[in-house]
């Protein structure tokens, strides 16, 4: 029998960027907030080892404990789902700050055609990609949500300059950019010299000394080159643990319970009574009651409560009906590496967030009347911190292991530059989230099944991308250019990259969405559903900054919610074609 | 913006206080500070801390075997990680680095046992893109392929793995990468990949492990180890050569 706990106002389930931006929000006003996560706490004072590349980045110390829950993954319905039994393609986050604690901050706003993507499509090209493809308007414009994209860069401390082919902005960034070093001059030049526009990539790795409006400070960042998959030793990155985590603690309000795993959403028909979850360390069930539920445990787990808990309707790829578990969608990841036989790079020292970039091949910045697919890539050099055990770039061709792989990795450790794009994923008809029917976590409930295969739409885009990626690299003067092809199918064993989103996506329609641009659900007046999991496709960059800016707004909406008690949004019958 | 905010400068003896860190120039420092903070601004040349665990006038206790049972296993997976990361003009190979006390270390612990895995069934075997499909942990998917290993050399050249000339061990290795063997539970290939990685883990991870002997992998490929700040140097023009320093230079014990 679970032990009945007192009610609360609001409960979240999980506690890393969206959790903590939740909590901090509300607890400002006065709600009592309670945060599950089912991880450890943690803080700075942790990360006074973290220069190890081995625990952490190859054995993923700060990462998701797969031995009690993973999901299962197929390319397609025809195969057999299997566990993802080792991390890979995407490192979860898990503990205090969640993945929000090793990622590398690299800090951007989606583009206004990302958030109006079907309707700016249909009217410029046609319905170019056919009806397979799920493309769908996300509900919200770009005005709608500046101002809490500002927010966000204003709690986490962005460092970053104009980028002209970027989405516009009412002000300038909080911090100016990271340094320009011999790498990212290099690109700039070149860019600019091929007719492109590059700037400094945004960043939250703190290029001064900080204190956000909450109060919280941060430190400048010291680009030691242990960024993404470490926590940053000097409170230099701007992570949940640094900032909206403490905000929430200082208002008294907020109650932190760890190692707290939430297995159900409780719910009385379409109204959630809180939540259920298990002790990870005493094995004790507690019954959580709340007012108001909010889900901020990633994309995964947010899909994944739903679905077992039988709110909200599952998608059938069969139909198309249903939405929970609709328009997954990762990233694909074309690029070039460029081989320098006579220079050598300090490619050991850097920053998660160090880069220079051009959006020139993004979204709809350029003409696609004449390429098959739509969208397209942020394309970037980043300075992260080349490690040795993971960078061992050689020529292709050369053997993965010997005396030649051994000679060839050492000569061009220092000596090869890559240039990639975060190609952006459109949403298609078979790439979806359900459960598993076989396996099950430590607590006894069916795992996450991914669906999901790259589409006719990723290999052209991977395609174009790869090779402007090798015109810049040719420009910037390597020797030897290789651009990167797409795999047969995707792979879930070789690193990726974290950006998952989709599952409970956002839109104006109850029929094709799952939440309001609240981020409130449809089928349930009193559960928020927050994170990546509202995004309707995947865009070209990195999430969190879209992420966090969808945290604000559905905050507000919270807060709204509570005097109203109803949907804060009139649902749109019509579908979003005009 | 933060540098027009005076309020938003934190003072470098607080920050000092907080966290026991030094900011905003080229050191830091690890659990306590002063030791360390010689070590750090100590560039030019090794630390004192860190030339006391590898020197060569002192036994290193550490070379002893924590999973394997026997020596000829021991020296099979030895010679094999050493075709794998071979001595050459570049430096020492993979058995003066450790590696194989290194993989022998981990296959102890965690690492060998899976621990953060999920080991549930059913098994089945997956599709290229599956990743890690069987019911073996690690140390057992070691046992195995080393067990095949010499069994496969026994039939091809009749000789003992760790007696066959170069060229044919490797021969024997590719075998093992091609998926040209039987093995029980386990594809060769999946064992292969292991040993491949865990060999390239054992040269360049942090000597604490028990691999990369006097940092001499990190030497020979340029790579500093663990370094608190180059805010000083990220802007240069030139590479930069700087000793590599372990972990160890951030403990005062
Ligand atoms: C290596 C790496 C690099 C990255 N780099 C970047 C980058 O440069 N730029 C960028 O924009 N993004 C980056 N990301 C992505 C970024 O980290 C995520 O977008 C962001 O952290 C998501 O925040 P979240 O709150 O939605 O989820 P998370 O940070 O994953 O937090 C969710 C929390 O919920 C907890 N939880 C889950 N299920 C339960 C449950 N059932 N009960 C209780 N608690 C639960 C988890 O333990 C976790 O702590 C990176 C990610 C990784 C892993
Ligand atoms: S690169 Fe900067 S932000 Fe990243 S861990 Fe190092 S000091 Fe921290």
């Amino acid at each position: 029998m679970a032990t009945q706990l007192d009610k609360v106002e609001v409960v979240t389930v999980g506690v890393g960027w969206t959790g903590g931006i939740i909590a901090a929000e509300l607890a400002k006003e006065g709600v009592k907030v309670v945060g599950l996560e089912r991880g450890k706490e943690r803080s700075t004072e942790d990360f006074q080892m973290v220069h190890d590349e081995y625990r952490y980045a190859i054995r993923y110390d700060l990462m998701q404990d797969l031995s009690k829950e993973t999901l299962t993954f197929r390319n397609n319905r025809d195969e057999r789902a299997l566990p993802m039994r080792q991390l890979g393609s995407f490192l979860l986050g898990e503990g205090l700050g969640g993945a929000g604690v090793h990622w590398n901050g690299q800090t951007w706003r989606f583009l206004p055609y990302d958030l109006q993507i079907k309707s700016m499509t249909d009217e410029k090209y046609g319905n170019k990609l056919g009806d397979d493809y799920t493309l769908q308007d996300w509900g919200i414009t770009y005005e709608e949500l500046e101002p809490y994209f500002y927010q966000f860069e204003q709690t986490a401390g962005i460092g970053g300059e104009d980028n002209p082919m970027g989405a516009p902005r009412s002000n300038p960034y909080p911090n100016p950019p990271m340094v320009d070093t011999p790498i990212t001059k290099r690109f700039k030049e070149a860019a600019k010299n091929l007719d492109l526009h590059p700037f400094q990539m945004p960043s939250a790795n703190m290029t001064e000394n900080y204190e956000n409006p909450d109060g919280q400070k941060m430190y400048k960042c010291q680009y030691c080159g242990f960024c993404e998959r470490f926590g940053c030793e000097y409170g230099a990155k701007a992570s949940p643990n640094v900032t909206v985590i403490p905000t929430a603690q200082a208002t008294g309000n907020f109650e932190l319970r760890t190692g707290a795993n939430v297995t159900e959403i409780l719910h009385d028909g379409n109204r959630a009574t809180g939540v259920r979850y298990v002790d990870v360390q005493t094995g004790e069930e507690f019954e959580q009651p709340a007012d108001i539920v909010v889900l901020t445990s990633y994309v995964m787990n947010n899909t994944r409560l739903l679905l077992q808990s039988e709110l909200g309707q599952p998608y059938d790829p069969e139909t198309g009906n249903g939405v929970i578990g609709k328009n997954y969608c990762y990233q694909i990841l074309p690029g070039a590496t460029g081989f320098f036989e006579e220079e050598k790079f300090n490619t050991y020292m850097g920053a998660g967030a160090l880069g220079a970039s051009v959006d020139d091949y993004n979204g709809d910045n350029f003409d696609h009347s004449d390429v098959d697919f739509i969208h397209g890539a942020s394309v970037s050099i980043t300075q992260t911190g080349k490690r040795p055990i993971n960078n061992n770039t050689v020529p292709s061709g050369t053997p993965n292991w010997g005396q030649e792989f051994k000679s060839q990795s050492i000569k061009y450790y220092h000596r090869t530059l890559s240039v990639g794009g975060q190609g952006a994923s459109m949403p298609h008809r078979d790439n979806y989230l359900s459960l598993d029917p076989d396996y099950k976590d430590a607590y006894g409930n069916p795992l996450l099944r991914l669906t999901y295969d790259y589409t006719e739409q990723d290999r052209k885009l991977h395609e174009y991308i790869s090779e402007k990626c090798a015109e810049i690299l040719k420009e910037m003067g390597a020797d030897n250019v290789e651009p990167r092809s797409i795999s047969d199918h995707y792979n879930i064993v070789p690193y990726q990259t974290t950006h998952n989103t989709g599952g409970v996506i956002m839109g104006d329609d109850p029929e094709t969405s799952a939440v309001n641009n609240y981020l409130q659900m449809w089928d349930a007046d009193n559960v928020f559903v927050v994170g990546a999991s509202a995004f309707a496709h995947n865009g070209g960059y990195n999430p969190t900054g879209t992420v966090g800016a969808l945290a604000y707004r559905a905050a507000e909406g919270i807060l709204k919610f509570r005097d109203e008690d109803s949907q804060l949004v009139q649902a749109k019958k019509d579908s979003q074609l005009a | 913006m933060a540098d027009n905010n005076s309020n938003t400068k934190m003072s470098r003896r607080k920050f000092i206080k907080n966290s026991g860190y030094v900011a905003g120039g080229a050191i830091g420092g690890g659990l306590l500070g002063t030791l360390v903070t010689t070590s750090v601004t100590n560039n030019g040349s090794q630390t004192a801390s860190n030339t006391t665990d590898g020197g060569s006038n002192q036994t290193n206790f550490n070379k002893a075997l924590m999973y394997f049972t026997r020596q000829e296993d021991f020296n099979i997976l030895s010679a094999a990680t050493e075709r794998i990361f071979p001595e050459d003009d570049n430096g020492p190979g993979a058995i003066e680095l450790g590696v194989p006390y290194f993989i022998d270390h981990q296959l102890a612990g965690a690492y060998g046992h899976n621990d953060k895995e999920y080991m549930q069934g059913p098994f089945f075997e997956g599709s290229d893109f599956q990743g890690y499909q069987t019911r073996l942990k690690r140390h057992e998917v070691f046992d195995v392929g080393i067990q095949a290993i010499e069994k496969q050399s026994q039939q091809d050249f009749d000789a003992s793995f760790v007696d066959l000339e170069g060229k044919q061990q490797d021969e024997i290795l590719q075998k093992f990468q091609d998926g040209d063997v039987d093995l029980k539970g386990v594809t060769p290939t999946t064992f292969f990949e292991l040993l491949r990685s865990a060999t390239i883990e054992g040269a360049y991870s942090d000597p604490l492990y028990g691999g990369n002997g006097n940092m001499a992998a990190w030497e020979m490929k340029q790579f500093p180890g663990s370094r608190m700040s180059y805010l000083d140097e990220i802007e240069k023009e030139d590479f930069i050569e700087k000793e590599p320093q372990a972990l160890r230079a951030h403990i005062s014990s």
